[in-house]
């Protein structure tokens, strides 16, 4: 990273420091002076979006916690009074509730970039592998906040979801036993999910900083999947791209705050304004939206070990992704055929999204375990046959090739502007 | 320290490995107090029986108790459901094991062996679902039993498993009668 800096010390001061700590040269060379691929589209802002959603999570859950009591007497109380008492505390509140829906739509849509133009492609592996470890964190720090509000689906939301742990064979009991720390769901239970879901946003930046590393290392992917050749592909990721990731984060802005004060409760459920009760289970239960794809996949199984291991198969798929796809072809603007599988398989993951949010019967399960089939043969026949089944169009031969070209696919929307002054 | 392919084991290895097996010992001594302090502590523990009078509980109704945390069903059965639990050969169940904590784990799932002898009427049983925990709802399903609403899991009149991916009966916790109609359980 530090590499790329063409900075050079001026003053007295900036000297001393840089020769005890180059943290001057670093983020230069990291965020000012990187060399970035003059096409990127704005698909690729997302990476900035997630950046600030992250950072707003922290500070308003940070905030939310100077307010917050975590026991099952007084937590969902304390959210009350979180709404009714505390000076903007509803605001706080909704910007956080909604914020982890942001985060969700955000990664999703970074996640599906990233299948498109093939970004988990070589030299980029340990990139997307730690993307997928930053999703999981991300989910696992959105279920026990969800459990902290202390409401019915929070209750039971957390008791489904331990219990997978429970079809493990022969550990599995003693497993749950031990997350919950006692024989249900109760009080050590939450504070300890208190106590986690505080801790990992911390980790999710820290993998965050090593996700930003690889592809530093490696160089961004881009529209074209073709590697910058020259000087002439590239330009300094500060000022153009800090303005279209600053521009991309403002639009985003207005999307989050519509919810936040428009429809704060639209992505919630309204069984969580009831307080807990471990002996009765609502009539239907379902997790947050950005669970029901992975939700559907479980319910598609009639076994319970089975079920379980395939709602993680799921996510486990997409570790081994970058040695599925045998294409040679990195960007999907240059693969007929994969695009149309690309569009089925997203359309077959809204699908999944929208089955687990429906009653697990009739019709429904039957289009789950079609859906649910399809997820993994788009992972494991589809992409390892297209690269031997598929003849793609020709690669431009360069990115300023690509961008000149008027109207050739891959070019970027926005990018072309970006002139060749450097 | 360069060693060849023929070098017989140093006295130095035997200190290199010596000392990594005592750090690896120590390692695990010092994590298992932050591993075991999530397991159930001495005031979750504390809580193992109770003891439920169900004099007022009449022919056909159920009451649930709280032990352990967990929701207990009590129901005292009609004659019609001790029937059709009995009509059900054990080899056409999905889970042809008791479960009862009463009896030993290899107990056939007769309808008699999910009951106390001589109290078959009353079936007392831990009210989770055994699929992902949730509480199944009484009077329901396909068998006349319970219905979890969480994943459609159908348990029958003897709390049995029919259909659904739950893959066990409804579990029996320990209890007895300690009078005629007062049961401890736990």
């Amino acid at each position: 990273m530090a590499g790329h800096s063409e900075y050079v010390p001026q003053s007295a001061a900036a000297k001393w420091l840089e020769s005890r700590l180059p943290v001057i040269s670093l983020v230069r060379g990291s965020f000012v002076d990187f060399p970035t691929p003059k096409n990127l589209n704005y698909w690729w802002t997302f990476g900035g979006i997630l950046f600030f959603v992250l950072i707003s999570q922290i500070i308003t859950g940070i905030v939310l916690v100077m307010h917050y009591t975590p026991s099952t007497a007084a937590a969902f109380n304390s959210v009350e009074h979180i709404m009714r008492d505390v000076n903007f505390g509803w605001l706080l509140r909704y910007l956080h509730s909604n914020g982890a829906s942001m985060f969700f739509i955000a990664v999703y849509i970074h996640i599906f970039r990233g299948l498109y133009y093939g970004s988990y492609k070589a030299p980029r592996e340990i990139s997307w592998i730690l993307g997928v470890i930053i999703f999981l964190i991300m989910m696992a720090t959105a279920f026990m906040g969800y459990v902290l509000p202390w409401g019915q689906m929070s209750f039971w939301g957390a008791t489904v979801i331990t219990n997978l742990f429970g079809a493990l064979p022969v550990i599995g009991e003693t497993i749950v036993t031990w997350l919950w720390g006692g024989f249900a769901v109760d009080n050590p239970t939450l504070n300890r999910f208190f106590s986690l879901h505080y801790l990992l946003p911390f980790m999710i930046f820290g993998v965050v900083i090593l996700h930003v590393w690889a592809f530093h290392t490696t160089g961004n992917n881009n529209p074209t999947g073709v590697h910058p050749k020259s000087k002439q592909d590239t330009i300094p990721f500060h000022p153009y791209y800090t303005v279209k990731d600053a521009f991309a984060i403002v639009v985003f802005m207005i999307l989050f705050a519509w919810f936040v004060f428009y429809s704060p409760n639209y992505m919630g459920h309204p069984d969580n304004y009831i307080e807990a009760n471990p002996l009765v289970t609502p009539a239907h239960i379902v997790p947050e939206w950005y669970f029901l794809p992975f939700y559907a996949i479980l319910r598609a199984v009639p076994d319970k070990l089975g079920g379980v291991l395939l709602m993680f198969g799921a996510i486990a798929v997409l570790f081994i992704l970058p040695w599925l796809d045998t294409s040679k072809v990195r960007s999907g603007a240059y693969r007929p055929l994969f695009k149309q599988f690309f569009w089925i398989f997203a359309v077959n993951a809204v699908a999944l999204g929208y089955l687990g949010a429906m009653p697990a019967e009739g019709i429904y399960v039957i289009l789950s375990r079609i859906c649910t089939a399809y997820y993994f043969a788009h992972f494991l026949l589809i992409l390892p046959l297209l690269g031997f089944l598929e003849r793609p169009t020709p690669l431009p031969a360069s990115i300023s090739e690509a961008v000149l070209k008027d109207g050739g696919s891959g070019s970027p929307a926005g990018a072309v502007s970006a002139p060749q002054t450097k | 320290m360069a060693h060849t392919d023929q070098a017989e084991p140093t006295r130095r290895d035997f200190l290199y490995i010596a000392t990594g097996a005592m750090g690896a010992v120590g390692a695990g001594a010092v994590a298992w107090p932050f591993i075991d302090q999530m397991n159930p502590d001495a005031s979750a523990l504390a809580l193992a029986s109770i003891e439920v009078d169900v004099s007022a509980v009449e022919e056909g109704q159920s009451v649930t108790v709280q032990w352990r945390g967990k929701p207990v069903f009590i129901r005292y059965r009609t004659a019609a459901e001790i029937e059709t639990a009995n009509a059900v050969p054990v080899e056409d169940l999905p889970d042809p094991l008791a479960r009862n904590a009463n009896l030993a784990a290899d107990a056939p799932a007769t309808d008699g062996n999910r009951g106390a002898e001589g109290k078959e009427q009353w079936l007392v049983q831990v009210g989770i679902c055994t699929h992902l925990g949730c509480v199944p709802l009484g009077d329901a399903g396909d068998f006349g039993g319970w219905f979890c609403p969480c994943h459609g899991s159908h348990y029958d009149t003897a709390g049995r498993i029919r259909k659904g991916p739950a893959p066990e009966n409804l579990l029996i916790p320990p209890y007895a009668f300690v009078e005629d109609s007062k049961i401890k359980i736990g």
